[in-house]
């Protein structure tokens, strides 16, 4: 390996807090009508004033602390200024000087990626163009909606070392997001958006490339590619011995490559200073500890608690941890079950083919106690595995017990063992050849011919029993 | 003469006639002459009749700052202090004349037109609420509402020879006062009598959850109206008999000392070497917050809006219709906040401001009261001045309570020739009871001289 790529990333959350950064307007405005989730402070009109949420602070803390970061007692915040028609403002709420946390980690395959910074601040305003681009409008329209939405800015290290390793910090750090609560992390709804800082080392040559910023990738998936692709690009440009230029470029969705938007040599003085609006917020190491008692277990404790206590492998464990809502559905229906091994496999074979980890499992029709009333009904031999699979599509989709679905479809298992055994004789009879194959040790015959009773009972004969019928007829 | 225009908020309050239909009568007749309103209001429900600075935004009633690119403002809502004062039976007849977004110290800067001193109508009200104050002191209201950033209560207060406080910072809420420096910005009353700015106080202070800046702190701010003073011990310092100071009012504040000792308040002289530095700090302060406030006065996301073929002329235009004060300290604000030049500038400002705190605080640790005359000038003449820099430094004694946030206030005392002589008394944070009843201790020999009854 010749050259080895060196990656940090600069991640926005957008924070799922009731109210918005600095007012009292609503902070979930996607979709919302544009321009219907404002008011005075939030669209910077003359004379209205900043206040910031206490719940903003609640979820960086929480955040910070998940992160393993050093979260501060003094805080404050500052201007960043900057002339762009969707900042009513003119310049944006953030925090530089005085950051609400530093120096943390996030633990991804057992190695440990650092985070430089967390901050809070204020989301900005949507641009909309009368056509595709902004070169080519006609005119442009403002949504301010999303002004004044909370954000947690997230810097790393330059310790990711590949596109992959980009995208599964993405994806650890949304589970971590969505398990606190504290935001969805849909990528693809903006709530949780990324830049990164990649350059490329040449290990023979021990020379490193310039740092290229990559922006607009608007999924994992996006993330990765336009790490790969600018990897190759920059690793193509050492090979030809050309300078990389320090710049920042975008990814092209129709193309699938980076474009260049600016060099970084124009880069704005954004003139911060202390946001002369709101003092200095301080919170004290008690306050700091009460916020972060409630923090509930974190995806790495929970996966290690399933394995220990269901006795689960590592992969059934990561699966039923993907998400809050599946591992506490999971809990629930183990409680009634009282058999871990058994309601995983249910859980990974059968409800993960109607659902996806993310549902909410509260409002589902099929319940804990079904599980357990299925169990039984396998376990009682009353009826086959195979229907256990229909009827267990039936609960979830109608939500009504296993017993009742099996009483009124008449389903029963056949455990009538004259009439077995008279079934089974007619098949022997129509196959003596097999019989005899089965009797100079093709045992594997067996198969056969339980098979062919379940296909005439279309599964409904009690599988254990003609086994039994059969070896005893065969002689065996 | 009209009965009308000597009025208190105390006698109005005792009154029953149609004070409200009285001021706007007063107004149609002086106004002319006087130029302090930008706005009067015809119709509007209250019993006392007050002015309100127009950077103080009223909801349904044009703001304009007294600036062209706001000339068509109409507010969706109140200030807080607008609020306070609707519950409280006042009436807002009209919106008082300023320098614009209050960056100056003659309201010469405003975009419509020079407010005149009621004293002498050749000269400037002082500023930046020089239409607040003009407004009192030819009798045109009962009382007004100004806003101080580095003196713009006091200064025209002293001007026209009525009473301008200027109250701790954090006191009252700031909510719906058009920023200019925020972290300076304070609004407060401009009176005939203590008394008045007291009553005022309380209507108008009070922690306010839309301004994080407001303190939560129960004051009554008449309760020390009635104290005899005379054991105070008040210090002055002898940078007031420096360069820069006008021969009158040097005599002036040396007559207000013996009027002092002879009630038996002990003067004490202080060094205060840091004064000098106080317009230097203000002016790299002020500006770097009046280049992040106004920016978003661009004819696009507001203002009034110069169309042109291009977004980048459309601003440009837009950009130009500011005058040239507030673009040359948007300027310098831009310039000192640069990231080359913060640590030089802002960075070194803010220290020596916590300078100018630490050391104002230590004497108010010792000194009950420090006393200077307001401004070391009287009102000047229309168009007298054209040296920015020689602008700057009238703010030279009002600036420190701004930097420091403490409560100050002018009141006036005496003449310089025929113009009025104001003297600023400044306390302790949240002493404002005590700096006013001090004032009122002074008043009851010193009232408040109209111009239409001194003699000339």
């Amino acid at each position: 390996m010749r050259f080895k790529p060196v990656i940090g990333l600069e991640i926005h959350v957008q924070l799922n807090t009731e109210t918005k950064a600095f007012c009292s307007c609503s902070a979930d405005v996607f979709e919302l009508e544009p321009n219907t989730a404002i008011c005075p402070v939030c669209t910077g009109q003359p004379g209205a004033l900043p206040v910031p949420s206490k719940q903003m602070y609640e979820f960086g803390i929480l955040l910070a602390a998940a992160l393993n970061c050093k979260i501060h007692e003094y805080t404050k915040f500052d201007r960043k200024n900057y002339f762009y028609p969707d900042l009513p403002k003119g310049y944006q709420i953030t925090q530089y000087f005085y950051p609400l946390a530093t120096e943390g980690f996030l633990e991804l395959d057992g190695k440990k990626i650092r985070i430089n910074r967390i901050h809070l601040e204020e989301d900005a305003g949507k641009l909309i163009h009368s056509s595709e681009t902004i070169t080519q409008a006609e005119s442009s329209f403002v949504d301010m909606n999303r002004c004044g939405v909370p954000l947690a800015e997230i810097v790393t290290e330059p310790d990711i070392e590949s596109p992959e390793e980009a995208k599964k910090f993405l994806e650890k750090l949304r589970q971590i997001l969505r398990y606190l609560g504290v935001s969805t992390g849909d990528m693809e709804k903006g709530a949780l958006r990324c830049d990164a800082n990649i350059s490329v080392i040449d290990l023979e040559n021990n020379v490193q490339s310039n740092k290229v910023e990559v922006k607009n990738m608007n999924s994992f998936k996006f993330v990765e590619k336009a790490l790969e692709y600018e990897f190759e690009r920059i690793k193509s440009q050492l090979k030809r011995g050309e300078n990389v230029l320090k710049e920042t470029r975008g990814w092209d969705l129709s193309t699938k490559t980076t474009i260049s938007m600016r060099s970084k040599e124009e880069a704005n003085d954004y003139r911060y200073f202390p946001e002369p609006d709101i003092p200095p917020v301080v919170i004290s190491r008690e306050e700091i500890k009460k916020i972060v008692e409630k923090m509930p277990e974190l995806p790495d404790e929970k996966l290690n608690r399933f394995k220990k206590k269901y006795t689960l492998t590592d992969y059934e464990a990561k699966i039923l941890t993907s998400s809050v809502k599946l591992a506490d559905f999971f809990e629930r229906c183990v409680f009634e079950t009282k058999n871990p091994k058994e309601t995983s496999n249910w859980f990974l074979t059968e409800l993960l083919k109607y659902t996806s980890s993310e549902d909410d499992f509260d409002t589902l029709k099929i319940k804990p106690h079904h599980f357990k009333e299925l169990f039984e009904l396998i376990v009682d031999g009353k009826i086959t595995r195979n229907i256990a699979k229909e009827i267990f599509k039936e609960v979830f989709e109608t939500g009504k017990s296993p017993s009742k679905i099996v009483e009124e479809k008449g389903i029963e298992v056949i455990g009538d063992e004259t009439l077995i055994e008279e079934m089974l004789k007619k098949i022997m009879d129509e196959n003596k050849d097999k019989v005899e194959a089965y009797k100079n040790g093709k045992k594997g015959l067996m198969g056969f011919f339980v098979g062919q009773v379940m296909k005439q009972t279309k599964g409904k004969a009690d599988a254990r029993k003609v086994n039994e019928i059969a070896k005893k007829l065969l002689g065996d | 003469m009209n009965k009308f225009k000597k009025l208190t908020i105390k006698d109005v309050l005792k009154g029953e006639e149609d004070y409200v239909g009285e001021s706007l009568k007063v107004i149609r007749k002086e106004d002319g002459d006087i130029n302090a309103f930008i706005t009067v209001v015809e119709q509007s429900s209250g019993k006392i009749p007050i002015a309100v600075k127009d950077n103080i935004v009223t909801e349904g009633i044009r703001t304009t700052c007294a600036s062209k690119i706001l000339e068509d403002f109409i507010p969706p809502f109140d200030a807080t202090v607008v609020e306070k004062l609707k519950k409280n039976n006042f009436a807002i007849v009209g919106k008082t004349n300023l320098d614009e977004f209050a960056m100056g110290t003659g309201t010469e800067y405003s975009a419509f037109f020079v407010t005149k001193n009621p004293w002498d109508k050749e000269r400037v009200a002082g500023g930046s609420s020089g239409g607040s104050a003009a407004a009192v002191a030819s009798g045109e209201v009962v009382a007004a509402l100004g806003s101080d950033t580095g003196g713009s209560i006091r200064q025209p207060a002293a001007f026209c020879g009525v009473i301008g406080f200027k109250p701790t910072y954090g006191l009252v809420s700031r909510y719906g006062l058009v920023a200019f420096a925020s972290s300076l910005d304070q609004i407060g009353p401009i009176t005939k009598t203590t008394k008045d700015a007291a009553y005022l106080m309380n209507v108008i202070y009070g922690k306010d959850e839309r301004d994080a800046t407001t303190v939560d702190k129960k004051i009554d701010f008449e309760v020390l109206l009635e104290k005899d003073f005379s054991k105070a011990v008040v210090a002055y310092p002898e940078e007031v008999f420096g360069e820069g100071v006008e021969e009158g009012v040097k005599k002036q504040f040396e007559e207000f000392i013996k009027f002092l000792e002879k009630k038996g308040v002990k003067v004490e002289k202080i060094s205060f070497p840091e004064l000098k530095y106080s317009v230097a700090t203000y002016y790299i302060i002020a500006p770097a917050e009046v280049s992040s406030n106004l920016s978003r006065f661009d004819g696009i996301r507001f203002g009034t809006r110069v169309e042109e073929k291009g977004l980048l002329e459309t601003y440009l235009k837009s950009r130009k219709q500011l005058g040239v004060e507030v673009i040359r300290r948007i300027m310098l604000g831009t310039f000192t906040l640069s990231a080359a030049y913060y640590d030089a500038y802002f960075e070194k400002a803010q220290k020596v401001r916590r300078l100018i705190s630490n050391r104002l605080n230590n004497f108010l640790e010792k000194y009950d009261f420090i006393i200077t005359p307001t401004s070391p000038i009287t009102a000047f003449k229309i168009g007298e001045v054209r040296d920015p820099l020689v602008y700057y430094m009238m703010d030279i004694f009002t600036i420190p309570a701004n930097l420091a946030g403490l409560p100050a206030i002018s009141i006036p005392f005496g003449f310089s020739g025929n113009l009025p002589v104001g003297m600023q008394i400044m306390g302790k944070r949240f002493d404002d009871p005590k700096v006013l009843g001090f004032a009122n201790f002074i008043e009851r020999d010193v009232p408040v001289v109209f111009p239409w009854e001194a003699k000339k």
